[in-house]
């Protein structure tokens, strides 16, 4: 160590950082060899703001303002500014928020400030959603990385006093074939990293006695050095126990499990690109995760909740106590003060900085009025769960932190929390590509494909391992009946009390963004409202989640500008507001940026879960109904990749049309007309007739010539095209005349289910078949 | 909620109110369905800690609940830790508990603590005498399966059944394959025939047992063991989740009537309990 740091002559390890003197090298140095991943403008403010304090800062400081100015945790790119040609906008103010003021629906009780997004449900009750992602810990550690991301997205539920109900979790991985001989150093072969995400998902979820209900599996080359893992989780509340009111003089809480070195700089890892050297440099970053030891946190928590002894709560995620503790202050507009020494250390000799920045799992920070901190401390006790006051909110002032008396840091919390926000260039590239043109294969067998296509194929092998009927309140499943359906959402029933259901589904359109980030995104939003629909939800609200490369490379943010503009138009023309969100960006690895992703998160609410639909056909003689119309939209679509195109016309969203098939669709399930029902995505029309077939004991005969088009299509488009808005309705036969009545011209009739087990499909005088056996085994054998 | 009598003051003894005690401990997590299941029943349930069940025994409750979970995480075997606890601490105490009248239930991770605590099968008290191993799929496995009732009226819990009754029930586990120990498979199982103590086999949609064919027989069960009782019939441990059966919205296939059956298979369980017991 050079004359940059100095250790000062105390008992314990504290180092003041030659910044005042430093220059620009030196302050890029002192950020790299720190790890705190600070920019150099950030490190000037930093110099900057000790300079007029006329003292040079501690590690502490130093690493504090690291954690809170991570874009992991401040968002700085969606915070900040960024010029596309003349026009400056900032992504979340301009775009994602703003679909949410202008909507701005009575039900929504919290957007975007907390932890989770906040709607209300039933009788006092309110639903808690967030989705996280934890990719860069995945990549160097699948199983640890994965399950604590799913316990970091529990205790963002817990973090709104609110008892999780359900987990969800959407993957992205390489390849499972992907050569051995083509990974690059330090980077972990897909299979490994999948069977890895998949184990500690499930073992979180499962050992914390949360149902895993919904989710999604995607294959993609850019995901091979980068995972893609999300995290989500679904809370119910009593609203009269959402309670955020820290006072001065209040105690600051530090519960759960013991704080040690794992999971030092996680927020800062997560702004770095993946390399060669991040196995080495980064293992300490993954956090070790202990379900357990949240489990019987959880208990703690909702007792204290119920019983109203605390004034507000916040999870310890990224930056560990750093954060927490600043931000609790900041959100109450009070001052506080940490005492160090105080923590639980999993073992002794931890410095305080790795004390202040560590971000071991399974902990949470309470603020507890004195006079109730007994209380608290005896229910976290009961529980087995220690619980240490460790720093006292005041009256004003800034964020001071003492480590055995000593004071180790004094940082004012209007500059903690005021990072040089960034202005960035963001261009986007449309890409040249053109529409192929070939004469259509067999479709039957296309069909086959299709359905063993690693995108498209039954993904029960996964769903089995994870426990999604623990609480018994799942009422619609992720797999339906005996030949496991796939349904389109899912259905959950949290108060016995009430017949009221929350419904839940996703929309994930990697590939279109490949053509047009736009309308991936508007795909992704209107195919996670659909998949809600389908099932019989409605009211519905919205989070989103971006996993993008490098936000300083410009086309990667223009990509991303181009996606939330349609992000906003979107929710705003569909009535869906976003309750939360969030972005990870620096997915990049040896072999790339990732393929710019955004996943949409639906939350619905059913009124009776009785009236709840699957997927699977059920009646002999019953009409099958088309709704929506046909467009030769193949473009990203899973028939073009199958045959090894990309192509150019990717699905559009037509706004009006949206609106009144979604419209339709509400309408008669509400009504109780239809009998199954399934929404069009990949693999379009074929694939939803043979999703419905394979998951039930009867078939269906459809004639394609019935199909609404916009022009007259080939028999492959009408079958495989990916046109959005369009859904698939098995209508009770003694229903029809008043399904008629309700769908107008928005609905045709194509078929009937019939009942032999097979799907038949007929164009003009031409006909062909398969077997409801052969469609389920090709779904089941994953061709790799 | 629940159909039970209700009204009943503190203090005043109601005859016709069960008593159920949910044990739990940390990593126990299907306390909050199987108290709803009990009360839709018509017991009195009472969520407690194990350790205050060490403190101050099982007075004034009947029936004792240890659901499913992963109690202590499922450290050194399933159920082994808090079996363990409840055999070294209690094991004269539950032996009274059941000889005064009381009744015993384990699901699942339950089954497991009474396995390990020596309460199950039984042929001994106190002695371990089976195991439930990794499954042979060697996941963990959740899905829907089919039961045959194959008690012949020794079992508290299944008395509202038929014997050879076909019943569904989702299991949830990475550990239930039911094992007797190595040679002396046959001798087991003919006591266990014997003494009228074996309760529910997987088998399939038909009521012909699984015969251990996957997925039917989930886990790989011996015999296709889905559930056993002790030989005085008051003591039961399953891996099934009759917990998740209670209502018809909660199979797997009610979206293929018009709406779903007011009941499913699981809730029998519970008011044969409260029946027996009352």
């Amino acid at each position: 160590m050079s004359e940059l740091y100095r250790r000062l002559p105390l008992p314990f390890e504290l180092y003041e950082i030659g910044l005042r003197g430093a220059g620009r090298e030196e302050l890029s140095r002192i950020s790299r060899e720190m790890g705190l991943a600070m920019s150099l403008r950030e490190m000037e403010e930093c110099r900057r703001y000790f300079s007029r304090k006329g003292r040079d800062p501690t590690d502490v400081e130093l690493q504090g303002i690291a954690q809170t100015w991570s874009e992991h945790c401040f968002h700085k790119t969606f915070k900040g500014t960024v010029r596309v040609g003349r026009r400056r906008v900032r992504l979340f103010r301009d775009f994602i928020a703003r679909a949410t003021e202008e909507l701005s629906p009575p039900w929504c009780v919290s957007t975007f400030r907390d932890n989770a997004g906040i709607v209300e449900f039933e009788d006092g009750h309110a639903l808690a959603v967030k989705v996280e992602t934890h990719n860069h810990p995945s990549a160097i550690e699948p199983f640890g990385g994965a399950a604590t991301g799913v316990g970091g997205v529990i205790r963002d539920i817990l973090g709104v006093w609110a008892k999780p109900i359900a987990c969800l979790d959407v993957l992205g991985f390489g390849p499972l074939n992907f050569p051995y001989d083509r990974l690059p150093p330090g980077v972990k072969h897909p299979r490994y990293v999948y069977r890895g995400v998949v184990a500690g998902i499930g073992a979180y979820g499962n050992n914390m006695g949360i149902p895993t209900v919904a989710g999604a599996i995607y294959f993609d080359e850019s995901y091979v050095g980068n995972p893609v893992v999300y995290c989500g989780c679904v809370g119910l509340l009593p609203l009269k126990n959402y309670v955020k009111r820290t006072k001065p003089g209040d105690l600051l809480v530090l519960a759960g499990g013991r704080t040690g070195r794992d999971g030092i700089h996680g927020v800062t890892f997560a702004s770095l690109e993946l390399s060669e050297e991040s196995e080495e440099v980064s293992r300490p970053a993954v956090q070790i995760p202990d379900p357990i030891e949240e489990e019987k946190l959880r208990r703690g928590i909702l007792e204290i909740a119920d019983r109203g002894l605390a004034s507000s709560i916040t999870d310890l995620g990224g930056g560990g106590i750093s954060c927490a503790s600043g931000e609790m202050a900041r959100e109450a507009g009070c001052g506080v003060e940490v005492w160090l020494e105080k923590v639980p250390l999993k073992y002794s000799g931890m410095r305080p900085w790795e004390i202040w920045v560590s971000e071991s799992q399974e902990r949470m920070a309470l603020s507890v009025p004195p006079e109730n901190l007994e209380e608290v401390v005896g229910i976290f006790e009961e529980e087995e769960v220690e619980a240490t006051p460790i720093g006292r909110f005041m009256e004003e002032g800034p964020l001071r932190v003492f480590y055995r008396g000593h004071r180790v840091a004094e940082l004012d919390l209007d500059f903690l929390f005021s990072p040089p926000l960034v202005e960035r260039r963001g261009e986007y590239r449309a890409p040249s590509l053109e529409e192929p043109s070939f004469s259509p294969p067999e479709p039957r067998k296309v069909l086959l494909r299709l359905l063993s296509s690693p995108n498209l194929c039954s993904r029960e092998e996964v769903i089995r391992t994870y426990d999604h009927e623990v609480q018994g309140g799942t009422v619609l499943k992720p797999l339906q009946g005996e030949h496991g359906a796939p349904n389109d959402g899912v259905v959950l029933k949290p108060l016995p009390a009430s017949e009221k259901g929350v419904v839940l589904s996703c929309g994930l359109k990697p590939r279109y963004g490949k053509i047009d980030p736009y309308w991936m995104a508007a795909s992704s939003l209107e195919e996670a409202v659909r998949n809600n629909v389908a099932v019989g939800g409605r009211r519905i609200a919205l989070l989103d989640n971006f996993v993008w490369g490098s936000p300083e490379r410009e086309e990667q943010l223009g990509s991303l500008v181009r996606a939330c503009e349609a992000c906003y138009r979107f929710a705003r023309g569909l009535g869906t507001p976003f309750i939360s969100g969030k972005d990870s960006l620096y997915n990049e690895s040896p072999l790339g940026p990732v393929t710019p992703t955004l996943l949409i998160t639906a939350v619905g609410v059913i009124p009776e879960v009785k009236k709840a639909v699957s997927v699977e056909l059920k009646r002999e003689g019953d009409p099958l109904y088309l709704v929506g119309t046909t467009f030769p939209e193949l473009g990203g679509s899973e028939y073009y990749a199958l045959l090894g195109y990309l192509g150019k016309s990717v699905p559009k969203v037509r706004l009006g049309e949206a609106r009144r098939n979604l419209g339709v669709v509400e309408e008669a399930l509400q009504r109780g007309l239809v009998r199954a029902c399934h929404d069009l995505s990949e693999g379009g029309l074929a694939v939803a007739l043979a999703e419905m077939v394979l998951g039930g004991e009867v078939g269906a005969e459809v004639d394609l010539s019935l199909v609404p088009s916009g022009g007259r299509l080939r028999e492959d488009f009408l079958l495989f095209s990916e046109s959005n808005s369009r859904f698939l309705l098995e209508v009770k036969k003694e229903k029809e005349e008043e399904f008629r009545r309700v769908a107008g011209r928005r609905a045709s009739r194509i078929g009937r289910v019939l009942e032999e087990g097979l799907l038949r499909v007929g164009r003009g005088g031409k006909k062909w078949e398969v077997g409801a056996e052969e469609l389920r085994r090709a779904w089941r054998s994953p061709a790799w | 909620m629940g159909g039970g009598g209700g009204g009943a003051e503190e203090g005043v003894e109601e005859p016709s109110m069960v008593r159920a005690c949910i044990v739990r401990a940390g990593g126990t997590n299907c306390d909050g369905e199987t108290k709803v299941a009990l009360e839709e029943a018509g017991a009195e349930v009472e969520l407690v800690h194990f350790r205050r069940v060490l403190e101050r025994g099982l007075r004034g409750c009947e029936v004792l609940v240890i659901p499913g979970g992963f109690s202590f995480g499922d450290r050194v075997r399933a159920g082994a830790i808090l079996g363990k606890e409840l055999a070294g601490r209690m094991l004269s105490a539950l032996k009274d508990f059941v000889e005064d009248g009381g009744a015993i239930l384990g699901i699942c991770n339950g089954f497991q603590v009474l396995v390990e605590a020596g309460l199950l099968p039984g042929f001994r008290w106190g002695e371990v005498q089976a195991a439930l191993a990794l499954n042979d799929s060697a996941r963990f496995e959740c899905r829907w399966t089919y039961l045959r009732v194959e008690n012949g009226g020794k079992c508290l819990f299944t008395r509202g059944m038929g014997r050879g009754e076909v019943v569904r029930m989702p299991v949830a586990h990475a550990e239930g394959k039911f094992l007797f120990p190595a040679g002396r498979e046959r001798e087991y199982l003919r006591r266990l025939l014997e003494k009228d103590q074996l309760v529910f086999r997987y088998c399939d949609g038909k009521g012909r047992p699984a015969g251990g064919r996957y997925p039917l027989n989930p886990n790989g069960s011996f015999f296709d063991i889905a559930g056993i009782c002790d030989p005085t019939g008051r003591i039961m441990g399953m891996m099934p989740h009759p917990e998740r059966a209670v209502f018809g919205w909660q199979l797997p296939d009610w979206t293929k009537g018009e709406s779903p059956p007011l009941w499913g298979d699981g809730r029998k369980i519970f008011s044969s309990l409260v029946k027996e017991l009352r």
